[in-house]
């Protein structure tokens, strides 16, 4: 019973890990960065439906889309001020412009919010499952997450696959130069990417706040470089890959806590990934890259 | 090279404002007030005001301010004012003491700070150097004070750790406990070590010791479902009240309920925004600082506060308010003034802080060890209908 | 006069600007015009450009991307930490004990750097980055959860608390968990700092610029390329990982005894340090020496100096550096600078 219930918690963890895996995921994907702001992004949203809904007092669905709206905006805003003006050079110089928007979001989010920890009301109305008369818990957040989580997996690669804007994206990501010379307006494609991956953010924002109801300036960035891992060890640019390695991600932290040694949980995660990233060099789910000369 | 001269003209900036910033009134930031040297007592503030740890160093920054402010207005100590200036440590020993040094430029005396253990370790270091006198409010490993110019507002880890074991086992609260700490935090792992090492002369036993640390910090339910297991009736969780706020929820989640019992740490859960106090009902702590006490002097804090900062202040800005008066009772005492060396102030300030006796919002009657430890006496207090109830 | 080459021509610039700098600065201190802010700074500025330069020689040299910097810089500064606090009072001399610790120091990160290069250099790109920040957090959770006594037994080790140590009466516990080491002798100065840098610029250009340098730059430039005209890729790829990671390992030395408490915090020693270092990397030009120890100069200067601007200050610090980004990256400003004629001035061999 002992080990249900930790792998039932590994897996509410990992299904947080998972849904920020997918906004990280997506935005490598296409725009070939590692957006290290994400996670800020995420926290801007959980910011807003706090203010939506527990100061403003708007129902939570409201709230939910007020997260939504903020997130992408401020995604599109981003692209355009911080990242538009690098493309065409080093990935590296875009990541640390992003590592600057990160420290930016969040020094502006401690002046306008304060430091204090908010605590926040869920938005998940749904009970939790009790199973083998209520020794085992699964929560309605963890339910909703996991449920959010496919219906963006299977969403996003609908998308991708049937929609223009989503070929597009395929294109781009493929060969930009040739996407361009094709006709296909490259620099909408990497916006909308990013509006996309944003909104993803709001609404991991929301549940991650959701499950784990503590909002501080700094509550995205730990989550952000752990799901930023989970999306490697999925194999980072794939959907599916991202989910899988955040749930395993979960799972592995939170056995290790609790067969091994809870103060080394982490060593032994970044090990287990180091092992798996050295037998399988792409993640779970990626793509081996051939190499032209 | 192009990129090399922009960058060379951007340090030729730099330079200048080193320059600049090397005279008498370089580095002083917004909080501080006007002081004119000789004149006036300056006092240095350190803490973190970005970063992780900002919500403790900024109550420290306010709490302080608050205490600057009520003393110029009575007429300041023994007639001169005090000039304030608080500078940011980001929570990192290595800014510390860069913010020590801005602040010595700025003309420092005397130094209130700094508000987590590994930067008032660092400081002290600096601080002892210079003969100045440095109070940290909130530093709390023996290590802070492991020089004779450095005293503490806050009781010592290893303090806290026997003191919490010793009302457990006397007020026979529990028989099995469980310890859930942050073993990346100095603070919280003295704590939980010295209460385990004391538990063995209490009648009551330690049934699981487990660990978290500052990457780890928000799935708590492997820790809560080993307690569980192990059949502890009480959690002792010697954190911060962030982390415990997330315990407190997931335990609930679990349908688990043992007793819950804090440290000093635990002080200000029930000022989280929008928290659901219902969660903290029956929680156990040990706190020098309650701000619903009935007193006058916590009461008049705790609305100027609130007035001016939006919030309920917790006990680290009340150890910062009482940090402030103590180093006017030392002065009082020791009747320094403004326009002796700091080495001189300093000298006789460390002398008169064993023969003082201030009685303030963490406490009545404290009085200080020449190792630097204070001597109070710790309050229990427990969660009743969402406010804190004497035991 | 003898022509010297375009290469030997800068880098007697670079060592210039150190030299330079360094008597400017004991001017000021002889004066005593230099603050006690930049007093303090001195020595940090040092650790920051040899974790600079250090860097750049894996992501501007090699070209490869990592993320555990800041993991081989807390090995060194653990390493010699560790042995400092031991021979106090064994080694009468400071300044033999402190060059002892910087060679132990160099050399646990170098070996550091040899072990988890071996498996990881064959991964590449972003995987190579994340297996080398997983690295780092992992040295420095262990480090955290370590605990190191001595007593007349010898050393006693544990990875749970003080009391498992076993340890006599007469113990002393020198690595405390989180806890860290304290009461290293601060033994770093602004000189020794300096004689650093200059020995890290020092070996990393020589390396560049030898028979060594130019193979490891042939894998950055096409890897299957050198590998078909019979450079050993293993071979190169190790040295030059594993140099950088002795150098870092040598800022971790300065950084320890320059302050009395050790600890491994995410700020000092996890990602978020190991990011900052590459920062410095980036933004001074990948490859480009010279470019890196300006970088961290003004890096490390900006939020300090900035100190009076109160709670706005890591604000503007943000805005500063994604505006410095976007001014010496982007090509439209690249391409707008071209034509401007201030910033035409001196346009000799660009390195990068």
């Amino acid at each position: 019973m002992g080990f249900l219930s930790y792998l039932i918690s590994g897996i509410s963890l990992g299904s947080v890990y998972a849904i920020i895996a997918l906004g990280y995921t997506m935005v490598y994907g296409i725009a070939k960065m590692l957006n290290f702001a994400h996670g800020d992004v995420i926290m801007i949203g959980g910011y807003a439906v706090f203010t939506a809904v527990s100061v403003a007092g708007m129902p939570p669905g409201i709230g939910i889309l007020v997260a939504v709206v903020v997130c992408t905006a401020l995604g599109v805003v981003i692209e355009k001020i911080a990242y538009k003006p690098l493309r065409g050079t080093s990935p590296l110089a875009v990541l640390i412009t992003a590592i600057g928007v990160s420290y930016f979001l969040q020094n502006a989010a401690l002046l306008i919010f304060g430091s204090g920890a908010k605590s926040f009301t869920s938005v998940v109305n749904v009970p939790p499952l009790k199973l083998a008369g209520g020794a085992l818990t699964i929560s309605g957040e963890t339910m909703v997450t996991i449920a959010a989580c496919i219906v963006i997996v299977i969403g996003l690669s609908c998308f991708v696959k049937f929609t223009k804007s989503g070929k597009a994206m395929l294109a781009v990501s493929e060969d930009r130069q040739a996407a361009q010379l094709m006709g296909i307006n490259v620099n909408g494609t990497i916006a909308l990417t990013f509006a996309i991956g944003s909104a993803l953010a709001a609404i991991a924002g929301v549940l991650l706040c959701s499950a784990y109801p503590n909002l501080t300036p700094y509550t995205g960035s730990m989550p952000g470089i752990k799901a930023f891992t989970a999306a490697v060890f999925g194999g980072i640019g794939s959907i599916p890959g991202a989910m899988i390695g955040g749930i395993l991600l979960g799972v592995i932290e939170n056995l290790s806590k609790a067969y091994i040694s809870s103060q080394l949980s982490d060593a032994i995660v970044f090990a287990v990934l180091i092992v798996v990233l050295l037998v399988k060099p792409t993640g779970i789910l990626g793509k081996k890259v051939s190499e032209k000369v | 090279m192009k990129k090399a001269v922009s960058m060379f003209l951007a340090l030729a900036l730099m330079a200048a404002s080193l320059t600049a910033c090397g005279s008498a009134d370089g580095g002083a930031g917004d909080s501080s007030s006007e002081g004119v040297a000789g004149e006036t007592f300056f006092i240095g503030g350190i803490g973190p005001e970005t970063g992780n740890n900002s919500q403790y160093g900024l109550a420290v920054r306010n709490g302080a301010q608050i205490a600057v402010d009520e003393i110029n207005e009575a007429g300041g100590i023994n007639g001169y004012k005090i000039a304030y200036d608080f500078q940011d440590d980001e929570g990192t020993a290595e800014k510390a003491v860069n913010a020590y040094n801005a602040l010595k430029d700025w003309g420092m005396q005397i130094l209130m700070g700094a508000v987590t253990t590994e930067p008032t370790v660092a400081v002290a270091a600096e601080t002892v150097e210079d003969g100045m006198l440095q109070i940290t409010p909130s530093g709390s490993s023996l290590d802070c004070v492991q020089y004779d110019n450095a005293f503490q507002v806050c009781f010592t880890d290893p303090n806290q750790g026997i003191e919490s074991a010793k009302y457990i086992g006397d007020a026979g609260l529990a028989q099995k406990v469980a310890v859930i700490y942050n073993s990346s935090d100095s603070y919280s792992s003295g704590i939980a070590e010295a209460f385990i090492a004391e538990a063995e002369n209490q009648p009551f036993e330690i049934v699981s010791s487990e660990a978290f640390t500052n990457d780890t910090s928000t799935d708590f339910t492997v820790q809560l479902q080993k307690s569980r297991e192990a059949g502890a009736d009480m959690v002792f969780l010697p954190i911060y009240y962030q982390e415990a706020s997330l315990i407190l929820q997931q335990a609930d989640d679990m349908g688990y309920d043992p007793l819950f019992c804090g440290g000093d740490g635990m002080d200000g859960i029930l000022g989280v925004d929008n928290f659901d106090t219902s969660l903290a009902e029956g929680l156990i702590l040990l706190t020098p600082f309650i701000a619903d006490a009935e007193d006058e002097l916590t009461q008049n804090f705790v609305s100027e506060y609130q007035e001016r900062f939006d919030e309920i202040p917790n006990q680290f800005a009340a150890d910062a308010y009482d940090a402030i008066y103590i180093i006017k009772a030392a002065i009082e005492q020791a009747d320094v003034t403004p326009d002796m060396s700091t080495e001189e102030i300093g000298t006789a300030l460390i002398a008169a802080m064993t023969e003082i006796t201030v009685d303030g919002l963490t406490g009545e009657g404290m009085t200080w060890e020449a190792g630097g430890t204070v001597n109070k006496t710790p309050r229990a207090v427990k969660i009743v209908d969402g406010a804190y109830q004497a035991m | 006069m003898r022509k010297l080459s375009k290469t030997t021509y800068n880098n007697l610039i670079t060592y210039g600007i150190i030299i330079l700098a360094y008597i400017l600065v004991q001017i000021l201190l002889a004066t005593g015009s230099l603050s006690s802010l930049m007093e303090g700074l001195l020595v940090p500025l040092c650790t920051y450009v040899i974790l600079a330069v250090s860097l750049n020689l894996t992501v501007g040299i090699l070209g490869e991307l990592s993320l555990g910097h800041a993991g081989f810089m807390c090995v060194g500064a653990f390493a010699s930490a560790f042995f400092s606090v031991n021979m106090q009072g064994v080694i009468p001399s400071d300044g033999l004990r402190f060059f002892l610790a910087l060679v132990v120091g160099a050399a646990a990160a170098g070996i550091f750097g040899l072990l988890i290069g071996i498996p990881v250099l064959r991964l590449r790109g972003d995987y190579l980055a994340i297996v080398t920040l997983a690295f780092g957090e992992i040295i420095k959770n262990v480090i955290n959860a370590l605990y190191v006594g001595r007593d007349a037994a010898g050393f006693h080790f544990s990875m749970k608390d003080t009391a498992s140590l076993n340890m006599a009466e007469d113990g002393q516990v020198i690595l405390k968990g989180p806890q860290g080491i304290t009461g290293t002798p601060g033994d770093s100065t602004f000189t020794v700092g300096v004689i650093l840098v200059l020995i890290t610029v020092f070996i990393v250009l020589n390396l560049t610029h030898s028979r060594a340098g130019r193979a490891i730059m042939a894998i950055r430039d096409n890897r299957i390329a050198a590998e078909s005209v019979g450079i050993n890729i293993t071979k190169y790829k190790m040295m030059a990982f594993s140099i950088s990671a002795a150098l870092a390992g040598v800022a971790g030395v300065l950084y320890a005894h320059n302050l009395s408490s050790l600890t491994a915090t995410s700020k000092n020693f996890g990602y978020n340090q190991s990011i900052m270092i590459l920062v410095f990397v980036v933004l001074g030009g990948m490859g480009n020496i010279r470019g890196s120890i300006i970088a961290a100069v003004i890096l490390t200067l900006l939020p300090e100096l900035i100190r009076g601007v109160g709670d706005y200050r890591m604000l503007i610090y943000s805005i500063v550096l994604i505006v410095m980004m976007i001014f010496n990256w982007s090509p439209k400003i690249r391409a707008w600078r071209e034509a401007h004629p201030l910033f035409r001035r001196g346009k000799r061999g660009e390195e990068a």
